[in-house]
């Protein structure tokens, strides 16, 4: 019985603590197989790269932990990224752009919480319905070709860096603060967290679902606005692309940051080092001269085992 | 709030002992009349019980109470003042509390995070409004320890409480309001012997602080053991009152069943 307990508490730290174990045993790992692993260099390309799925993964796990998802939040990024370089290539400035890149994936996002927190429709289709919507949006608009942009802003956000830390990666932290902040220690945040839990309890104390879930789809989309401004600095166009892989990591490293899916237990660390660790992995293939096919496949096993391992966190 | 107004009740208690009075409760739903002119009374400082069997009303008549249904006529005064609730928050914001059958806790929330809940403590002002968690937690371990709980620590999860604790960090949140009425919905249907003299007591820790309970229970036992008056409905309305020292289970069941007439 007590050898049981032990074992099951054992198995809970280690649910508990997935995405960081993880990150040292995959650091651990990679710099003894690559020398350039662990070197200045490729630490601030690290960083820079994972700032992205950063940002998503903060998003998204705003809107898991009311116990929705948020299908869309790549696609949202992407038509974000659109509406900026149509708005940067009609003459409107750098900062006018950003705007119109976050309104425009906010209006997604509107979209999304309207259907699930008014209409009742359930998150995976109603977002799985705007993701086509926001894919198909981009294309229009496009007209199915990458918008190339050349500006002097979002040249210094990809490139500017404080020692080893590149802009990108300083926004994402910045948002990853922000964020931990209005979770805990927000009266908002206590209530995505109360609606995660039990929307019924939530709702007989006072709180408003309705709005709540309104506002975790505003945020998860503001913030695939927020990434899509470095999309766009990073490829150095705004390009109408599908980009599933950032959706599949964004949910992945909120999972394997140790957030239930079924709602009420946030966290915010735990994605984020699940994004880094998402980063860390694809890079050390890559170094290690692993063909990219076997990336997706390398994703899919860890976050399965990091699935695995949620069912022994402690209640 | 004093009691200026005269109380539309009179009889042997002087109309100021009521701090809630309820007359000719009407409420249908579709063709179903819940409740028919229902009335009913509470007296300060004491335990009233509603009794009945399923369907006689109970439910809808709390419910009327607590905000959750607006009646479709009838008058209830608080206070010697007529009021009306359009919802749930008005009626809290009278000082009617409910602790309701499922509790409404959050388990995955700390026992002060849900004391708090919608009601949060804040500092600062503006946007920049952050919680105010060392006051939360200290005023709800303060209201835990007043009703005598067996107190678990305000920063551990509901979910890992046991069912009797539950139910008292809900009724400690429900009086913790400054609330001059709390109404209970079976505090203690899924609790064991243990856990239900647990609750019971903090029940009437609860009445002795000088708040009006309004008791539903199934249970004639707990009924004759706590309360200080039995309303009895039966179809609709409220058809006989007792004092619980002057009456006994036998005479309840046959209020109940219409075998006697009130």
């Amino acid at each position: 019985m007590q050898a049981v307990a032990a074992q099951t508490r054992q198995l809970s730290f280690w649910a508990e603590n997935a995405a960081p174990i993880g990150l040292v045993a995959l650091v651990i790992v990679f710099s003894i197989l690559s020398p350039t692993f662990l070197t200045l260099g490729n630490i601030r390309a690290m960083l820079v790269a994972a700032a992205i799925l950063v940002i998503l993964a903060i998003g998204q796990a705003f809107v898991i932990t009311t116990g929705g998802i948020d299908l869309s939040i790549s696609a949202t990024m992407t038509l974000g990224a659109i509406g900026f370089g149509l708005a940067f290539s009609n003459g409107l400035g750098f900062w006018a752009s950003a705007l119109v890149a976050i309104l425009s994936a906010m209006l997604i996002g509107l979209i999304n919480g309207l259907l699930i927190a008014k209409g009742k429709v359930t998150d995976f289709i109603a977002t799985l319905g705007t993701l086509s919507v926001a894919t198909g949006l981009a294309l229009i608009i496009s007209n199915g070709k990458p918008i190339n942009v050349n500006s002097p802003e979002l040249l210094t956000l990809t490139s500017g860096s404080l020692g080893i830390f590149g802009y990108p990666i300083i926004l994402a932290a910045i948002v990853a603060a922000v964020a931990w902040f209005v979770m805990f220690r927000t009266r908002f945040g206590l209530h995505v967290q109360a609606v995660g839990g039990s929307e019924e309890s939530a709702v007989a104390n006072g709180i408003s679902a309705t709005k709540v879930r309104l506002a975790v789809y505003l945020i998860a989309a503001g913030l695939a606005g927020l990434a899509a401004l470095l999309l766009v600095a990073r490829v150095g166009a705004a390009e109408p692309a599908i980009n599933t892989q950032f959706l599949l990591n964004s949910i992945a490293a909120v999972v394997l940051g140790g957030v239930s899916l079924t709602g009420g237990k946030a966290k915010i660390v735990g994605p984020v080092i699940g994004a880094l660790l998402l980063t860390a992995l694809t890079n050390g293939l890559t170094l290690l001269g692993v063909s990219q096919f076997y990336q997706p496949l390398a994703v899919g096993l860890v976050v399965v085992l990091a699935a695995l391992l949620t069912r022994f966190q402690k209640k | 709030m004093t009691n200026t107004q005269p109380s539309p009740h009179t009889g042997t208690t002087p109309a100021g002992d009521f701090i809630l009075t309820a007359t000719d409760i009407k409420k249908s739903f579709g063709g179903v009349h819940a409740l028919k002119g229902a009335s009913m009374t509470m007296r300060r400082g004491e335990i009233t019980a509603l009794i009945g069997d399923n369907g006689a009303g109970k439910s809808t008549m709390v419910r009327s109470l607590s905000g959750i249904h607006k009646p479709d006529s009838g008058e209830i005064t608080l206070d010697g003042k007529t009021v009306s609730f359009d919802n749930p928050n008005a009626a809290r914001n009278h000082g009617i509390e409910t602790v309701q059958q499922n509790l409404a806790l959050v388990e995955d929330l700390t026992v002060w995070q849900n004391f708090f809940l919608g009601r949060e403590k804040t500092h600062g002002f503006g946007p920049f409004r952050t919680l105010d968690r060392r006051v939360m937690r200290s005023t709800a371990e303060g209201m835990l320890k007043d009703l005598a709980v067996n107190v678990p620590p305000v920063s551990s999860k509901v979910r890992r409480l046991s069912g009797g604790q539950r139910q008292a960090v809900a009724i400690a949140r429900a009086a913790g309001w400054g609330s001059k009425i709390v109404i209970m919905d079976e505090p203690t249907a899924a609790l064991g012997v243990q856990e239900t003299a647990r609750v019971e007591g903090v029940i009437n820790t609860l009445r002795d602080s000088g708040v009006a309970v309004l008791l539903i229970s199934h249970n004639f036992d707990q009924v004759m053991r706590l309360s200080d008056h039995i309303w009895v409905m039966r179809a609709g309305t409220a058809v006989a009152e007792r004092r619980t020292s002057e009456t006994n289970g036998a005479e309840l069941v046959a209020l109940i069943t219409g075998a006697k007439a009130s």
